[in-house]
């Protein structure tokens, strides 16, 4: 792995502890919830942990102004309601939310572009902490620089609360595409590769030999329906967020447990047939190309 | 020396890809499993880690659960880790109400019991059938066992902290169950020992 932390005889917050709990999520769906009901009803679907917020990605567009961590007492509740791991968001580059998620006994960070960035210029120190961190990315630099800041699971940026999976595809599709070209060049060209990714040589040099980023790649953004799932899972993600594309739905419940199994069935079309009828209204959703580029999250972090 | 057994680890959710390549590396021919036909044909089963609730839950809508639930009582050896664990246990603590497992292993699990994510660790463990040599264990929001029947043998337990003599590791016949995960280590021993226990069965 790269950018090891020494590890004593017996070690919490280590590397492999942190990114170790991701890969426990794989080919799962994480569920993004705003109360301790939605929570259950995602645990009772099959999601494999909860996204604990105060309003859905769609809610914070459609409202506006600066979006924050969430209330604790929000937090405890939705702790307390379920058993799967429940994670929360905040601010890029805003530590001390990070440092209170932390003490509440959240399981997984997402240092997250929905919310209203609290730093321009850093990102947070994610190795300073116990707690694992999630980050988005748009591209492999980006996903490369929140690793060697300790990112210890990466998830394609996508545009979020639109239902619109356009911007994700672009991102696991650039992501991956990368990735792919890293492997094709000689030790010589991965220096100039480095430069050019903006990233640090040693971790570009190990996706090179790995064909693979060194920790979890999910993807996030738009996601709506099991087709979505299955495609955005044949495309290369190792997992689902989904935001607004459930409780923003007509019947959560179903379509939530029908991600799911399109998720572990993505290749199987029979399956994602049979799981795609009669789940009610989907949500709206929003053309991308509609929002102005100041209001989209995805250029929020660099 | 005998033809390497295939061995199937169920793969509706979790470290999946990590229990097929220990597998592969430690003498025994994997291969995933979705689906209720996929089942013939295995001398073993491996149960990851990952979330037991989701693996429980598509086992049950898949039609997997029964066919997993009479092959292991008609002596199908299963090796478990973590969630893999829980799902071999005849009974749950701490589990969200109406939770199903496969079974087979007389004991009762705590889910979470260390903890929450930030209380994972990983750490050496005496494993004396494995030999002298410590086992290096990582616990992920792992499960420890609560209490075990007369035909469950104890592996392993937490050697320090307030954890101190929780059996983490047992075998009752030709069920395997750890709460840690051997497969993110590459230290071959655990497989082994379960590529064994299929070879004599």
């Amino acid at each position: 792995m790269s950018t090891p932390t020494p590890t004593p005889a017996t070690a919490t917050g280590s590397a492999r502890v942190k990114r170790g709990m991701a890969e426990m999520l794989k080919g799962g769906v994480i569920m993004d919830v705003v109360t301790p009901e939605q929570a259950k009803i995602a645990e009772d679907a099959g999601a494999v942990a909860v996204m604990a917020l105060e309003r859905v990605p769609a809610d914070i567009r459609v409202q506006g102004g600066v979006a924050r961590m969430s209330d604790p007492d929000m937090i405890d509740g939705i702790i307390a309601a379920v058993s799967i791991p429940v994670m929360a968001k905040a601010r890029i580059g805003h530590f001390a939310e990070a440092q209170v998620l932390q003490s509440l006994g959240v399981d997984y960070v997402d240092e997250s572009e929905v919310l209203t960035p609290a730093d321009e210029a850093h990102h947070i120190d994610k190795w300073a902490f116990t707690v694992p961190f999630v980050c988005g990315a748009t591209n492999l630099g980006e996903a490369i620089r929140r690793i060697a800041e300790g990112a210890a699971m990466i998830r394609s940026k996508g545009e979020a609360g639109t239902g619109n999976v356009v911007e994700a595809t672009r991102h696991m599709r650039a992501i991956r595409a990368d990735i792919r070209r890293l492997t094709q060049l000689d030790d010589a060209e991965l220096y100039v590769a480095a430069k050019e990714l903006r990233a640090p040589h040693d971790v570009v040099k190990e996706i090179a030999e790995t064909g693979k980023l060194p920790v979890v790649l999910f993807t996030a953004g738009g996601i709506a329906t099991p087709a979505d799932a299955a495609m955005m899972m044949q495309l290369g993600a190792e997992g689902l967020f989904v935001g607004s594309g459930i409780f923003k739905s007509g019947d959560p419940g179903r379509r939530a447990e029908a991600i799911v199994k399109a998720t572990t069935f993505h290749d199987d079309p029979d399956v994602i047939a049979k799981v795609s009828r009669g789940l009610g209204e989907a949500m709206v959703g929003l053309n991308v190309e509609q929002i102005p580029p100041d209001q989209r999250f995805a250029g929020r972090g660099w | 020396m005998n033809a390497r057994p295939v061995i199937g680890v169920l793969a509706l959710q979790g470290d999946v890809r990590e229990h097929l390549r220990a597998l592969d590396r430690c003498g025994a021919s994997a291969r995933p499993i979705r689906r209720p036909r996929e089942l013939t044909g295995l001398g073993g089963i491996v149960l990851p880690g990952g979330e037991s609730t989701t693996i429980a839950k598509l086992a049950a809508a898949f039609d997997l659960l029964e066919p997993l639930r009479a092959a292991v009582r008609s002596g199908l050896p299963a090796y478990g880790s973590c969630a893999g664990m829980i799902l071999l246990a005849d009974r749950v603590t701490d589990a969200p109400p109406g939770q199903q497992t496969v079974g087979g292993i007389d004991m009762t699990v705590r889910r979470n019991a260390f903890g929450r994510q930030v209380d994972s660790f990983e750490g050496d463990l005496e494993f004396p059938v494995l030999g002298e040599e410590p086992v290096h264990a990582v616990f992920i929001r792992a499960p420890w066992v609560e209490q075990a029947g007369p035909g469950v043998e104890p592996l392993a337990r937490i050697p320090t902290g307030p954890a101190t003599g929780r059996v983490v590791a047992v075998r009752q016949g030709a069920l395997l169950a750890t709460a840690f995960h051997p497969e993110m280590t590459g230290d071959c021993r655990v497989h082994e020992l379960f590529v064994r226990i299929v070879d004599e069965s």
